[in-house]
């Protein structure tokens, strides 16, 4: 038997033998604490509009963005977030609390290396690439909108 | 005897042992046997890896005192790590006043070590060799994976590292178990690439040192109290006992793996257990203590180790598996 279909037959082999995680419990607690999140943003969101009349809306959402951010910043340093992610995986992954950890916690981490090249370095290692794609895509859309309306 | 098993003629003992290990791991099933379990996982230290290379100073020290040799008395001290250069170890050896061997066997090394050791005190070169081996769960964590705080869930093969150091100090006089023989493993690679699934990268590469130690020694299963292995965790261990099924050997209730044993089961470590720390621990504390007890006359102990890096593994490459397995035998006038 030759190398390449040894490793095929071996990988299948461990494949079936893996144990997978269970899809039910694990969608049902992310759900529940994902939808609680987002709750809590509309709430923040609404008390705001409610305290602060005379703000847009639009500088509410901001505010709200910045709030769950400063939560889901500080829950991480304290050693919170982390065992909540354990359990709710994506209910805690999506929210822009998720950004905000993924964020944090290399800055954490990686306090010990000194802040230039500990903190300020190692701070983008998780969220780089959602940094990256996420300005890309949004220039290439601009890109296309300006195009369409030179048309229309 | 031929090649790759070694069968020692003046049987090197093990005088000495030492095992340190963190609040978690006391707490798992070996509790009792450890020497010292730290209060926390910094064990007074600014960072991780400080407190990894403290450990290592810890257990080296503390298994040269159980020795009843002086410091003077040791002539080597022969060590590896998971870390990136093996720092902990090499900077713990700055502390000791005898020359360093470096080794670097992943989770293997407690073997590795183990078997170098022996082969040079054997040879009569040395007299007393210290061997140590030294794991860290959040020093592997960052180094290999993820940021601690990171809200994210592990996959259910994935292995818990322990945060231990044992060492044990290897001599050609005095009372202890004897290592009488060791085999050294080939680096085999069967083509897994999910950098979580350790226990099946490693598992090929046990059973072929199995093999070859259970041919060149003329040995089966049965004329071993004991076969432990190293990590290869609760899937990795399963597929071991299906791959020497394969080849026509069975292993039977004599067989176990540390990584398994190590935590309990509402530990949440899913696969079990894994790192260097994770069989030298168990080595130095729980075998040790049976094998002087007379509980156990004979044990097989094959710690294996999965060489990956994180670089290798982002070019794509599959993970390379070694193991080396040294046999133990309870002391005899």
């Amino acid at each position: 038997m030759d190398i390449k279909e040894r490793n095929r037959a071996y990988n299948k082999y461990v494949n079936a033998k893996i144990p997978k995680t269970r899809p039910w419990p694990t969608l049902f607690n992310s759900f529940w604490v994902g939808g609680l999140i987002c709750l809590l943003g509309q709430g923040i969101n609404d008390l705001l509009l409610y305290l602060f009349p005379n703000i847009s809306e639009q500088s509410a959402w901001a505010y709200t963005l910045i709030i769950l951010i400063f939560l889901a910043a500080l829950l991480t340093g304290i050693g919170v977030y982390d065992k909540l992610g354990k359990f709710a995986g994506g209910g805690t992954i999506v929210p822009i609390t998720g950004f905000s950890n993924s964020i944090t916690s290399p800055s954490v981490e990686f306090k010990s290396e000194g802040i230039v090249y500990g903190i300020c370095v190692k701070m983008f290692t998780i969220a780089g690439p959602v940094i990256v794609f996420g300005v890309l895509s949004s220039a290439l859309v601009g890109l296309i909108y300006y195009i369409v309306y030179l048309f229309i | 005897m031929k090649y790759d098993t070694v069968k020692f003629r003046r049987q090197p003992k093990i005088i000495g042992s030492y095992s340190i290990v963190g609040p978690k791991e006391g707490k798992g099933n070996f509790k009792d046997y450890f020497d010292y379990i730290m209060k926390n996982d910094l064990f007074g230290e600014k960072t991780f890896e400080k407190a990894e290379r403290k450990m290592i100073e810890t257990a080296i020290t503390g298994a040269i005192q159980k020795s009843k040799l002086g410091m003077k008395d040791i002539n080597l001290l022969v060590a590896g790590d998971l870390l990136n250069q093996i720092i902990s170890s090499s900077y713990a050896a700055r502390a000791f006043d005898f020359p360093y061997l470096g080794v670097y066997g992943a989770c293997s090394t407690m073997a590795e070590s183990i078997a170098v050791a022996s082969i040079l005190v054997d040879a009569g070169y040395f007299e007393n060799v210290v061997c140590c081996t030294a794991s860290h769960f959040s020093t592997a964590e960052r180094q290999y994976r993820f940021p601690l705080e990171l809200g994210n869930q592990r996959p259910p093969v994935s292995q818990w590292t322990v945060t231990g150091a044992g060492s044990c100090v290897i001599s050609q006089k005095g009372k202890g178990p004897r290592i009488t023989m060791a085999t050294f493993g080939k680096v085999i690679d069967w083509g897994i690439v999910d950098v979580n699934n350790m226990g099946a990268a490693m598992a090929p590469a046990c059973a072929q040192t199995m093999l070859s130690h259970f041919e060149n020694t003329k040995t089966t299963p049965d004329d071993y109290d004991l076969i432990v292995t190293g990590d290869l965790g609760k899937l990795g261990s399963e597929i071991l006992i299906d791959l020497m099924e394969d080849n026509g050997i069975k292993l039977g209730l004599n067989y176990n793996d540390c990584g398994q044993m190590y935590f309990r089961r509402d530990q949440n470590t899913l696969c079990g257990a894994s790192g260097c720390g994770c069989c030298a621990t168990v080595f130095n504390s729980y075998l040790m203590k049976k094998l002087q007890d007379g509980q156990y006359k004979r044990i097989l102990f094959m710690p294996t180790g999965a060489l990956l890096s994180t670089t290798a593994t982002q070019q794509g490459e599959s993970i390379p598996g070694v193991c080396h397995a040294i046999v133990v035998e309870a002391y005899e006038e």
